[in-house]
């Protein structure tokens, strides 16, 4: 299924801490720099996405997690550094030949009028077709096989406008699955949708993850989802990694103040066992604050 | 349960079939759209030999068809290949060109009123024209050039101007109109100081019309048909892709930027030759895709059944023309845009009602 590695190029190993040499893993980012025309993002970041791991980027708005997704899946040009994908930087490479590596499921996507679940699906199977290509059985089979990973064959034959929020993002997803790619990227896949619908798209995604050995990188904006179904999770803040590492590990008060600037705890979920984070009560919040208010002044006299 | 989920499947993708031969190739045809394509091409087929059988010397349709086999007497081979034959395939030319250079911005901007006539190709094409016939007095090969200068530099001009990482939908629609505002301004200062014989030829020019079209101008036309749509439709694919919005395209691995600039030059070069050729005939690149897309059903940007609406409209339009007022009397351009008008408030009502406006 995966296509055969090519040897990986020597890195240059350099001084700067943050430089992690990327020797195994398919996707990484090293030491980019990323703006929107002069407005820096974030600078000198390098990250890996393990292979096989189900990887969340958290951070508070505006921390460039969204960025770094859409500079991952090469959608934003890095004004320094580059991103690897099996060893190449992946802007050089041929279009169609990432998108059969890999997928990315963006926040802005319109279903054209009048278009069918079915249809809409079969449109990720672009970058496996050519003009003398254009629809092969093998296609059929994969639309059909994504379209039933995805729960939404029954739907096939329904128009895509007339869908809820939760069936829409199924189907998007079932695209993207059409697409067979090793890697997906999902850009806030959760966004706009009620909760049992959230934990419907997360349980999906941790299906295709566990079952069939994709390697998801997700933004996420709900800590508590993050912590319970990554594997692998990346705290960003003013466009600089915290943390990284497993949940389990790296997801303390002490974290959660320092990214997202709130008190809290942090206890074990009664279901999952994984990282729950409880923000403090506001009286303790604002207690705490008056507290360190004193403090200050009284160290300022 | 298995056996019916099959059957909606296939009852899903209804009236698509795919063409697969052992060595791996396949084609992906939608029935429905190939029948479309190919009934508006006997109505245009049909409405021009019906066309070229009208005016003062009225010659039956079998005769028309016997003469274009080369097998007619002499005079009518005179009036049907000399006089009638030119004017009737730069009708079919032009309306094939707006029709597919209308679904192509409509599909890149990815809105039913970003077409041709809304951003201010035709005025830009007009004002051009019109500088050579007020200000140089120029022949009519210096007002055809002068009016693909103009459609190229308003094309040129609303794409820069609306360049911000890739042109959007609405800003392309709103600098459009913006540039198709000034652009009109300049048109009505050059009438205002050009003299009464310049004017008339000029209001003549303003309207489209096919008249006295003959050889020379359906060369051109040709030529950069026989160029363009196979480039365009090769390309199609792509651009269906970025109907989804330019991130699941890119994501999909079409490289949106460079196809993107690709279809606008084709878009802007066919309208603009078009708009040479016969005059801004109004609104057959803005109804000629919406029309086809209602006939086809399918979602896509539908371009062969556009560039096959456009030739049957407007060659239509103009055997409407002369049959009702006679050769000569109407310019194709008032039938196209009474027509077109009416549809454009449709289009602008059903939009506001669906919110989209």
């Amino acid at each position: 299924m995966s296509p055969q590695k090519e040897p990986l190029p020597e890195k240059r190993g350099t001084a700067n801490e943050n430089t992690r040499r990327s020797t195994v893993n398919r996707l990484s980012a090293e030491n980019v720099t990323l703006a929107y025309d002069q407005r820096v993002i974030a600078e000198e970041l390098s990250v890996e996405i393990p292979d096989n791991s189900f990887t969340v980027i958290v951070g508070p708005n505006a921390c460039g997690k969204s960025t770094l997704l859409r500079a991952l899946s090469r959608m934003l040009k890095p004004s320094q550094g580059r991103v690897l994908l099996d060893g190449q930087a992946i802007q050089s490479m041929p279009a169609k030949k990432v998108a059969r590596t890999l997928g990315l499921l963006p926040q802005s996507s319109i279903a054209p009028d009048g278009i069918t679940v079915a249809d809409l699906v079969g449109r990720g199977r672009y970058p496996h077709q050519g003009i003398l290509r254009q629809w092969s059985t093998e296609d059929e089979r994969v639309v059909q096989e994504s379209m039933t990973q995805t729960g939404v064959a029954e739907l096939a034959e329904r128009y895509v406008d007339e869908l809820s929020g939760g069936q829409r993002q199924r189907v998007w997803i079932a695209m993207a699955l059409a697409q067979q790619t090793p890697l997906l990227l999902l850009d806030e896949p959760t966004t706009y949708l009620d909760i049992q619908h959230q934990i419907d798209v997360l349980d999906l995604c941790a299906e295709l993850h566990e079952e069939q050995g994709r390697t998801l990188v997700a933004v996420l904006h709900d800590l508590n989802h993050a912590a319970r179904y990554a594997t692998h999770l990346v705290a960003l803040k003013g466009g600089r990694i915290i943390a990284e590492g497993a949940p389990g590990d790296i997801v303390t008060a002490e974290l959660v103040e320092e990214v997202f600037g709130l008190r809290c705890q942090v206890i074990d979920d009664p279901e999952t066992g994984t990282p729950l984070v409880v923000p403090a009560a506001r009286k303790a919040r604002t207690q705490t604050r008056t507290d360190l208010e004193k403090v200050a002044a009284t160290e300022a006299s | 349960m298995r056996t019916n989920r099959s059957i909606r499947s296939i009852r899903s993708i209804r009236s698509i079939r795919s063409l697969r031969t052992p060595g791996g190739l396949s084609l992906r045809l939608d029935v429905r759209a190939v029948a479309v394509v190919a009934l508006l091409l006997l109505a245009a087929l049909t409405a021009s030999v019906v066309l070229i059988g009208t005016g003062d010397f009225p010659i039956p349709a079998a005769d028309v068809l016997k003469t274009l086999l080369g097998d007619g007497n002499a005079g009518q081979e005179f009036i049907v290949n000399e006089l009638r034959l030119p004017r009737v395939l730069v009708g079919l030319l032009v309306g094939a060109s707006l029709g597919l250079g209308g679904a192509l911005f409509q599909a890149i901007s990815r809105n039913p009123l970003g077409s041709p006539d809304v951003l201010g190709l035709g005025q830009g094409a007009t004002a051009g024209a019109l500088v050579m016939i007020v200000l140089f007095s120029g022949s009519a090969t210096q007002v055809t050039l002068g009016a693909l200068a103009g459609g190229l530099a308003t094309g040129f001009a609303i794409y820069l101007l609306a360049w911000k990482r890739g042109v959007h939908g609405y800003r392309l629609v709103l600098v459009g109109i913006g540039v198709s505002a000034i652009v009109t301004a300049v048109n009505g200062y050059l009438l205002t100081v050009s003299d009464i014989i310049d004017a008339a030829r000029a209001v003549v020019w303003m309207t489209g019309s096919l008249d006295g079209r003959d050889w020379e101008q359906v060369w051109p036309l040709l030529g950069l048909c026989a160029v363009l749509v196979p480039l365009v439709l090769a390309n199609a694919r792509g651009l269906r892709m970025m109907e989804m919005g330019d991130d699941v395209s890119y994501a999909l691995g079409v490289r949106v930027e460079r196809v993107r600039l690709l279809l606008m030059i084709a878009a802007v070069l066919l309208t603009a030759t078009a708009t040479a050729a016969a005059g801004p005939v109004s609104f057959v690149a803005l109804t000629a895709p919406q029309l086809a897309r209602r006939l086809t059903r399918s979602p896509g940007p539908n371009l062969l059944p556009s560039l096959c609406m456009g030739a049957a409209l407007l060659v239509t339009a103009d055997w409407v023309s002369q049959r009702t007022f006679g050769a000569g009397q109407l310019p194709v351009g008032v039938v196209t845009g009474v027509l077109g008008g009416v549809y454009l408030l449709w289009l602008l009502v059903t939009e506001r009602k669906a919110g989209r406006i």
